[in-house]
């Protein structure tokens, strides 16, 4: 960086040439006030409250966007700047609703603060209360309000609609003194704002604010840096609590989210302020739950489970462990399992999610993971996006995507059945027929081998039987490849040729690649198509599977599966078991165990006969529910550790009630690999007690002893025996997360893998070939159904549901449905419809749209009362065991 | 009408400057432009030639030549007479302009009230294609020049260059913070010349008769002749040329001004001149000659001229930017509290003056830098306050006491 001499309040200061005056002040400690700047925003210049006198100019300069240059001499704080300064902030409290008394930003707002610098005390101001709107507060969204009495006009909220959001939601609207800002003509709440309150965490004054105060002056508040409990993206988040509860969240400006969230992250975390959380154990005795003591209720079920085990083996007990508990958590639920159960019959929703994604990359690469990191995908040229709905499931990730095809230019391939909202953005949108996914990756690498655009140096240096995909993938010519996706031939050319010569290019996805009888194969046609063209082990390129929810990653990362102890460590490996033995004091078994399907049907077999299940609604997740209901009912015994009264735990024998995220601490691997840290928030409702308290307390029942003084302490021994989590301790993370793997405590983390080389030595090409999936339509069941998830809720909706804001946007099920096809069977939007497959039925509103094609039905699977899974087909994928969500035959029928 | 260069009854044949420029090398035009000392007649008076010379130099491959033909200043209309008698001597200007700083593409911003004056546009247009005088590769030289024409929507604003440039780019017409200054980031963030309708015009009379020639015409630092459209309490409205640093009396004698109060020179936004200051040159030195000139006589209400014209600022700012936004409702409220008797002393308008002079620090356009000159020139000449205070005791200040 080359400095520049200038004279700033008379004195030499070196600076950086091409800042600002703001920026350079900034770095010397000269704070200059501003209202509408913000350095994470495109420089307006409005306010002019940052205005300085610069030697040479007959007019002040405003600080924000005045680039600073050799010898310039500025005055920042002159009586002339500050006259003009307090004139400015005088106009605009002529302007403004001053409801300090009452309003919700009294002692965080900006405008208040800076009338508090310049002393405009209210006797000494000179401009009539003349020009404060007199419109009413638009109240109309579920989540915030804007008050335009309290608008400074700064433009922020613009500005971070459109820049960092992508969204261009909110504009300026009007002119001079009529000026205002909206979303359009009509109410907040006909726009297509998605609630995601970048506008509220960065407007300066009250004027958008979060509808639901928090009840509570800004001063009384504690605040306290913890993660999210939705998503993968594991955004940090600061929350507000008074009186141990929680009042308000705002983003944290940190890695990976930069203060930004979605919806559920910023306004859907009151569920665990809820009345009906769990708050004793429950034991059910005649068909009814009783409450009972926690030590009654770890006997009832050690009792339970010791009795089986003696009479069955420890194989026929099995685990569910959990994607939404913590990593210490996830490892101490294995351990228990395996150690003191002694079977390896333990899994999570994973399986249900990403199962072949971590059987794919393990094959190709070595590793299952996302291969980069979130924040790399900005600097893509270019974006392959299939099967993710990545702005309604990961919706931080999606405004990234946005921004990098926004901002920075990158061509943005959207590969998916429904026109997703991240079509809006693309460069190619390629429609392809459910279930053909291998079919148009083998005809991009066709025409990428066609046209030599591959990677010759990549493949011949990092990987290996490359020949044999180039045989298989020969028979897939455009031609062919249309005929069995119906994707034009030439927008296959088309994006073969964007993805091949992009500098970089990124894949990512998500479930409409993995849920599928072919999951597996469909993940290992991303590695090759990576492969192929050289986008691995650099930076912005990669295989980026974005994992579902919260923990899913450091669920699988902590062994909550059936082959592998943590860090991937398979059970099969004798020096691994002898490993595991030697650590935990125990015999453990060498025999893979059951996973979550496999799971239910043993229970329905009676094969297995106790179940262990710790934060999981299978009710209403898995697949084929009427079968997994009958299963449940008739369960030899069945354990439920949650927070909520789920489907599943209506099911249960016990109910012991766990501690919500934000009532213990702990941490969780995001999508990214990302080991991030959990704080305690709030003290638990009753008698609730962290899992990992609960684990302890039932493994010592069950005659192996555990005990641990806090989280911290069962990372440390997870680092002990999980390689790739060797540095990870409490204490190096207190700040930011560091990222898997991260051998030793001198480590810094990785953020993409396989730079140089791949975790199994060479790139794995496997060539595949296309099969169809396990269901079709046919006369009796025309239709393709589909299921995935909505921005607004989340995953089984235990949590989301809970929140009367989120309900408010979408308070129940829907299925979408092509305009064509609902004229023809006489549907009218709002109506209700019989939705039937092979598996089951349900009733549920009618959505006509054309997010769907013609023939294909999408039910979002959140809501218990019209479960999506009631209809999907359990067809597992051979090598994953991931059933196939995705695709299955129904028919629809209009209800009167 | 008084006829000099522009709008003489002898004139040079449409093309003929253009046809010499090409016969030099581009940066000898710039030069030719600097050196005849023009500076822009929109009435910002920035010099032109430097203007040429930071866009020539500007490294791009797309560069582009604007004409602020958005005519909105109140009581100008000479752009307008230009358009209507000369449109090829305009984008004649516009082409030389293009070869000068190494542009193909011309656009005229015409004012959204002037949807009339699109065919004499469209026929210069047609004939210079004719002629050969735009098109590709213009009279074999590797050089390739057109023109389009877009309307603006009625914002006065959008006379101000960046203010044009966004609306060109189909956004609202908010002005752009500066530097960048279009000369190096413009239309699509391309190297833009912006020019007056009249100075585009002028272009091809410097490189025709040089540019000594053309200052000789002019006095000082205003070199040229100037255009001024004069309306108001006058015998003879019109367009009238006179040379620069000509008096303002000369003027209004020409247009036959015999009952003066005040003249406005150079729009809402210039300066209001009492009778005892018409000998004041109109130059960029002395009296800032805008296109507009307006006289009132006697018999206005010059309170009410003020509240015609802070009522139009108040409309026509942008809002964007705060002092200009609130700055402006602010002076007309004290319009209003002169009018209503509220204030009725010097003092007490203070804090409006003080306003004022914040503004024009302040604001980021010239409409807010200039939208007060109107209040403080009014107020300063032509409201007598002592008349308010009599014997009385004041109802504002002390002044009654003394």
């Amino acid at each position: 960086m080359h400095k520049i001499s200038v004279i700033i309040n008379g004195k030499e200061a070196n600076v950086i040439e091409g800042s600002t005056i703001m920026e350079a002040c900034e770095l010397i400690g000269i704070k200059i006030p501003s209202l509408c700047y913000h350095p994470k925003l495109e420089i307006c210049g409005n306010c002019r409250v940052c205005v300085v006198e610069v030697e040479g100019w007959k007019t002040l300069l405003p600080a924000c966007s005045t680039p600073i240059t050799p010898n310039m001499v500025i005055k920042t704080h002159s009586e002339k700047v500050l006259e003009s300064r307090k004139i400015i902030v005088e106009l605009l409290l002529a302007a403004h609703n001053c409801d300090c008394l009452v309003c919700d930003m009294a002692g965080n707002c900006e405008l208040q603060d800076l009338a508090y610098e310049l002393g405009l005390d209210k006797r000494s101001r000179r401009f009539e209360n003349i020009s404060i709107p007199v419109e009413e507060i638009d109240s109309s969204s579920p989540v915030l309000q804007y008050d335009p009495s309290k608008c400074i006009m700064c433009s922020r909220c613009v500005r971070a609609c459109r820049d960092i959001q992508g969204k261009g939601i909110i504009a300026v609207l009007y002119r001079g003194a009529g000026i205002k800002i909206g979303t359009g003509i009509r109410e907040w709440d006909a726009s297509a704002c998605d609630g995601c309150g970048e506008c509220v965490q960065l407007c300066p004054t009250g004027a958008i604010s979060e509808k639901k105060s928090p009840g509570v002056r800004s001063w009384e508040v504690e605040k306290t840096r913890t993660s999210c409990a939705y998503c993968g993206v594991g955004c940090q988040l600061d929350m507000w609590t008074h009186d141990n509860k929680l009042v308000k969240v705002t983003g944290a400006d940190v890695i990976p989210n930069f203060g930004s969230t979605c919806v559920k992250g910023r306004f859907g975390h009151n569920f665990i302020n809820r009345e009906d959380r769990l708050k004793t154990p429950l034991i059910k005795r005649n068909g009814v739950f009783a409450e009972a003591s926690w030590e009654e209720a770890i006997a009832f079920i050690a009792e339970k489970l010791g009795a089986i085990k003696k009479e069955f083996g420890s194989d026929a007990i099995a685990g569910l462990s959990s994607a939404r508990v913590s990593n210490e958590e996830n490892y101490l639920f294995q351990k228990m399992i395996r150690a003191a159960v002694g079977t390896n019959n333990v899994d999570h929703c994973a399986r249900l999610c990403h199962a072949s994604t971590v059987a794919g990359l393990a094959a190709a690469f070595g590793s299952g993971a996302m291969t980069n990191s979130i924040a790399e995908l900005e600097n893509a040229r270019c974006i392959l996006v299939t099967g993710s709905n990545t702005t309604e499931t990961h919706p931080v990730i999606g405004t990234l995507i946005r921004r990098a095809v926004q901002k920075h230019g990158a061509k943005l391939i959207v590969v998916d059945p429904r026109r997703i909202d991240l079509v809006d953005d693309a460069t190619l949108w390629l429609r392809q027929k459910n279930g053909t996914d291998v079919a148009w990756m083998n005809g991009m690498m066709n025409v990428i081998i066609e046209e030599n655009l591959q990677d010759e140096k990549f493949i011949s240096e990092r990987t290996e039987d490359f020949e044999e995909l180039r045989k298989i993938v020969k028979e897939f010519t455009p031609e062919r490849v249309q005929e069995i996706t119906t994707i034009p031939a030439e927008k296959i050319r088309e994006a073969a040729r964007i993805f091949a010569t992009s500098e970089t290019s990124s894949i990512v996805y998500s479930m409409g690649i993995t849920q599928h009888t072919t999951g597996t194969d469909n993940v290992l046609s991303t590695a090759n198509l990576a492969m192929i063209t050289g986008n691995l082990g650099k930076a912005s390129t990669g295989v980026n599977p974005l994992r579902g929810q919260n923990n899913v990653q450091g669920a699988c990362d902590l062994g909550a599966l059936p082959n592998v102890y943590s860090g991937y460590q398979k059970v099969a490996d004798q020096e691994v078991q002898a490993k595991f033995e030697k650590a935990w004091g125990t015999k453990l078994s060498s025999e893979n165990g059951l996973t979550v399907v496999e799971i239910i049907n043993a229970l329905g077999t009676g094969a297995v006969k106790g179940l262990v299940i710790m934060g999981e609604n299978p009710m209403v997740s898995d697949p084929n529910l009427n079968h997994v209901e009958e299963v449940l009912d008739n369960a030899g015994f069945l354990a439920v550790v949650d927070i909520f009264m789920t489907e599943t735990a209506q099911k249960a024998d016990v109910v012991l009630p766990a501690a919500s995220f934000a009532e213990k601490e702990g941490t969780f691997t995001n999508t990214e690999r990302r080991i991030i840290l959990l704080r305690k928030v709030i003290d638990a409702p009753g008698e609730a007690l962290p899992d990992w308290k609960i684990i302890c307390d039932l493994s010592t029942a069950l005659g192996y002893p555990m005990s641990y003084s806090n989280a911290a302490e069962i990372m440390d021994e997870i680092a002990e025996v999980t390689p790739i989590y060797g540095g990870i301790h409490h204490s190096r993370i207190q700040e930011i997360g560091l990222q898997w793997p991260c051998p030793d405590d001198s480590h810094s983390g990785t953020k993409y893998l396989h730079k140089g080389k791949f975790s199994r030595g060479r790139g794995k090409f496997h060539p595949v070939d296309f099969i169809p999936p396990a269901e079709l339509p046919d006369k009796e069941y025309p239709f393709i159904l589909s299921t995935g998830r909505l921005l607004f809720h989340y995953h089984t909706g235990s949590m989301s549901r809970r929140v009367d804001a989120l309900n408010e946007y979408v308070s129940g099920g829907y299925a979408e449905i092509h305009p064509e096809d609902a004229a023809r069977l006489g549907l009218v939007n709002g109506g209700q419809v019989k939705v039937t497959s092979r598996r089951g039925q349900i009733v549920t509103e009618v959505m006509i749209t054309e997010r769907v094609a013609i023939g294909s039905v999408f039910v979002p699977f959140h809501f218990a009362e019209a479960a999506a899974n009631r209809l999907t087909n359990d067809a597992l994928d051979p090598k994953a065991k991931i059933p196939e969500f995705k695709v299955a035959a129904c028919q629809i029928e209009k209800v009167n | 009408m008084e006829r000099k260069v522009l709008l003489a009854e002898k004139q040079p044949e449409f093309g003929a400057g253009l046809e010499k420029a090409l016969t030099l090398e581009p940066a000898d035009v710039v030069y030719a432009i600097r050196d005849s000392g023009i500076r822009g007649r929109g009435g910002a008076g920035f010099p032109t030639g430097v203007k040429w010379n930071l866009a020539g130099a500007s490294f791009s491959d797309v560069k582009y030549v604007v004409c602020n033909a958005d005519e909105g200043e109140p009581g100008t209309f000479k752009d307008r007479i230009l358009i209507e008698k000369y449109s090829e001597r305009l984008i004649e200007g516009m082409a030389i302009g293009g070869y000068a700083i190494g542009s193909s593409n011309g656009i005229i911003y015409l004012r959204a009230e002037y949807p009339y004056l699109v065919p004499a546009l469209k026929k210069a247009r047609n004939s210079f294609f004719e002629k050969g005088l735009l098109g590709e590769n213009i009279k074999g030289r590797d050089f390739s020049f057109d023109v389009e024409i877009r309307s603006g929507s009625g914002a006065y604003v959008c006379g101000e260059e960046t203010a044009l440039i966004e609306s060109l780019e189909g956004k609202g017409g908010m002005p752009r913070n500066k530097p960048p200054y279009p000369v190096n980031s413009g239309y699509l963030n391309k190297p833009t010349i912006v020019n007056n309708v009249e100075t585009f015009c002028a272009v091809p009379h410097i490189v025709l008769n040089g540019p000594q020639w053309y200052a000789d015409l002019g006095i000082g630092d205003s070199s040229g002749t100037k255009l001024f459209s004069i309306s108001g309490d006058v015998e003879r409205p019109g367009v009238y040329e006179l040379p620069m640093g000509a008096s303002l009396r000369s003027l209004l004698e020409l247009a036959g001004a015999t009952d003066i109060q005040a003249v406005q020179v150079g729009g809402a936004s210039g300066r209001t001149v009492p009778p005892s200051e018409i000998d004041r040159a109109l130059s960029f030195k002395d009296l800032p000659p805008g296109g507009s000139v307006i006289v009132f006589n006697n018999t206005v209400n010059m309170l009410e001229v003020l509240e015609n014209f802070m009522g139009f600022f108040v409309h026509e700012s942008c809002g964007q930017c705060t002092p200009c936004r609130e700055g402006t409702v602010q002076l007309q409220h004290a319009v209003d509290l002169i009018m209503s008797g509220e204030i009725c002393c010097r003092e007490e308008l203070d804090p409006y003056f003080k306003l004022a002079e914040t503004m024009r620090l302040t604001s980021k356009c010239g409409l807010g830098q200039t939208a007060f000159n109107c209040f403080v020139d009014i107020i300063n000449h032509f409201v007598d306050f002592a008349s308010g205070h009599s014997d009385e005791e004041c109802c504002c200040c002390d002044g009654g006491d003394q």
